[in-house]
């Protein structure tokens, strides 16, 4: 029995914590410096809340349990902009109620953290159990052409880092940001290393240098493209609105001005992918089989590809970090010699459908998948590779 | 400070018809703001969608036009980010009672800091002349040829038992009386609501004869009574026909603790200490 022992030792490790997913979403939410959290409690999302509701106070910041998601993604964008890294979390049911004010973000480009903990769905589905269902929903669930930002981890310790990621991004690109987990994953404990602090850099939010009462344009971007802020309700006073806006913020109908800022909204995302894609992969060169995962479902690619190469099966991995933007250009130079490509995600088929966009000869990708709110096991995957290869199960 | 200082110039012209109670409202809410001598800086407008919302635009304050329904939700997290700014948030009867319903009364159960002022017009103006909850039973609408079916809202009464600190109700004939209301409203530390019934001549007037705007307001002029503090009355909610004068001026005035205080004292006692 060595596991009792090894605990044991590492507990004798400084800042070696014992957590849940949700635990670690909170935790490093305020590593990461966020100070307003506003939520609305939701299976299986509620511990999030639960834990911040106690520790903002304790650093200076604020929680308020508000009526419903959609008041709290208002809240945490009303907090935003007056200065304040701010977060909400939900689930399915309550991530779809805050699509509009989703959209509200993107187009007011107001950087906020949204933590979607997936369930079963549709409708109120299987709040207990695991699901990968909302990963388009990101991407699509608000009306009209936009972009977003979505990251995802298989393991608290890529979490911790992860969720301090999106509040990097949102803060240099002044965008929501979308961290998509599973209930496995917020449910699960498992130990996180607690980051010292100033080990992981920060991005603190680019703040105008217009001094206070000169007119400061709030979407005037610097030659870089970054756009600096001014607190609201602090030293400029300038207009917000999710209508069509020129540089000062003012309503317009101008096509020129609809088509320069619907272009600058999806270019500032789709055109900076290599600095937002993150993903892991494993064994990938000369692999024959290719499996992509992202989320608790990764952690049961990764078993099969140790066991499959193991029997000396030429099987590698890619786990996604980053679902959103999609990255095409990685997926299809990673996967091009591979024989078959087996997508393995909790839902219907969505992941599948970007890999199968991205690939040449998209005939070899395959989907492993389950919906009946189950995780995906070693053996699921492996059945599935024996099917493909004529081998039956 | 001259009252019109405090207008964005550059929002202009307006969007509202010749004849719409919101540019008196517009006025009689500057005016408050210059006879309490507040700078520029120290007001934060949010708003939602509708004729009434786009009142924050014409103004040179901190402006967030923000989703239908939603500006008292946006509103809190601004307040409790920074309880030190005037935070005050106009919205229509449709914004604030029919989507944001929830919103509005769970602010007032808060009693934060905030002044709501609800135009009231009985209509949705800016989708063409809709009923809403406040529209009167038998009232007509685009959506309802043969008379709206149901009770109103009495927006006193329900700010009252939703727990809102300061209560008034005032109309655009009553343009002075406005204009002291707002300035209590404004300096009134909890959460404060003025319904302020403003014509829509465009559609509640033309749809329900009820003339032009001069009429109409003529029509606030004769079918209102002022109540002394903590009275209240009936707005149009028996559906026999009869329309009881409205009772109109200040119904509830009363200090309780505020949500933003309340919060700041919860963590210095039970956090920090
Ligand atoms: S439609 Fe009615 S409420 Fe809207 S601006 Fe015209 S008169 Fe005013």
């Amino acid at each position: 029995m060595s596991a009792p022992t090894r605990y044991a030792e590492r507990k004798a490790e400084p800042n070696i914590r014992f957590l849940q997913g949700n635990e670690v979403c909170a935790e490093a939410a305020i590593y990461a410096g966020m100070r307003f959290f506003a939520g609305y409690p939701i299976t299986p999302s509620t511990e999030i809340a639960e834990r911040l509701s106690e520790r903002l106070p304790q650093v200076g910041g604020t929680f308020i349990q508000m009526e419903d998601e959609i008041a709290s993604l208002a809240a945490v964008i009303g907090a935003s902009l007056t200065g304040l890294k701010s977060m909400t979390a939900t689930s399915g049911p309550g991530f779809s109620l805050m699509q509009e004010t989703l959209g509200y973000a993107i187009m007011t480009e107001v950087p906020c953290v949204i933590v979607d903990v997936q369930r079963g769905g549709p409708s109120t589905g299987l709040p207990t159990h695991s699901s990968q269902g909302d990963v388009m929903q990101v991407r699509w669930g608000t009306h009209g052409d936009h972009s977003i930002v979505c990251l995802t981890a298989s393991n608290h310790q890529d979490l911790f880092e992860m969720v301090i990621d999106a509040f990097n991004i949102a803060e240099t690109f002044r965008t929501p940001v979308v961290v998509l987990i599973d209930e496995v994953v917020a449910h699960m404990r498992e130990q996180v290393r607690m980051p010292e602090e100033g080990e992981i850099a920060l991005t603190e939010r680019l703040v105008t240098a217009v001094p206070r009462d000169v007119d400061y344009h709030p979407y005037f971007p610097r030659e870089d493209g970054r756009l600096p802020m001014s607190n609201f309700g602090g030293d400029h006073r300038y207009n917000v609105t999710g209508l069509v806006h020129d540089m000062w913020g003012f309503p317009s109908n101008k096509p020129n001005v609809a088509d320069e800022l619907i272009h600058h909204l999806i270019h500032k995302i789709e055109n900076r992918k290599r600095m937002l894609v993150r993903h892991k992969e494993y064994n990938v060169d000369g692999a024959e089989i290719v499996l992509i995962s992202y989320g608790a479902t990764a952690r049961s690619a990764r078993h099969i590809m140790e066991n499959r190469r193991a029997v000396g099966m030429a099987v590698g991995m890619i786990e996604l970090q980053t679902l959103w933007p999609f990255p095409n250009e990685l997926i299809r130079e990673r996967c091009k010699d591979a024989d078959y490509i087996v997508v393995v995600e909790m839902n219907m088929g969505q992941m599948v459908h970007q890999v199968e966009a991205a690939v040449d000869r998209p005939h070899r990708v395959f989907l492993s998948n389950r919906v009946d709110g189950a995780m995906i096991t070693p053996n699921n995957i492996k059945n599935l590779i024996r099917v493909i290869q004529g081998k039956g199960v | 400070m001259a009252a019109t200082d405090y207008l964005r110039k550059r929002f202009m012209p307006h969007i509202w018809c010749p004849g719409c109670g919101h540019g008196i409202v517009l006025n009689s809410l500057l005016r408050a703001i210059e006879k309490l001598g507040m700078e520029k800086n120290d007001v934060v407008m949010v708003s939602g969608i509708g004729c009434s919302s786009r009142i924050q635009g014409y103004t040179d304050f901190h402006t967030l036009h923000t989703l239908h329904g939603r500006a008292l939700a946006f509103a809190t997290g601004v307040k409790l980010a920074k309880p030190e700014v005037n935070v005050l948030v106009p919205m229509g009867d449709g914004d604030a009672l029919a989507i944001g319903g929830n919103h509005f009364i769970h602010a007032a159960r808060r009693n934060i800091d905030i002044t709501a002022i609800i135009m009231n017009n009985s209509t949705y103006g800016m989708t063409g002349g809709q009923y809403s909850p406040t529209t009167a039973c038998g009232d007509l609408a685009s959506t309802a040829p043969y008379g709206t079916v149901g009770k109103p809202f009495d927006v006193v009464a329900l700010a009252r038992a939703a727990g809102a600190t300061y209560i008034a109700r005032t109309t655009t004939y009553h343009a002075r009386a406005m204009t002291r209301i707002l300035t209590d409203a404004i300096k009134h530390h909890g959460f404060s609501v003025v319904e302020i019934l403003s014509q829509c001549p465009t559609y509640y007037g033309r749809e329900n004869d009820r003339g032009d705007a001069v009429e109409m307001m003529e029509w606030y002029r004769d079918n209102t009574v002022a109540i002394k503090p903590d009275e209240s009355g009936p707005i149009n909610s028996a559906c026999n026909g009869e329309e009881a004068p409205l009772p109109i001026g200040v119904f509830v005035n009363r200090s309780e603790p505020e949500y933003c205080d309340s919060y700041a004292k919860l963590v210095r006692e039970k956090v920090l200490s």
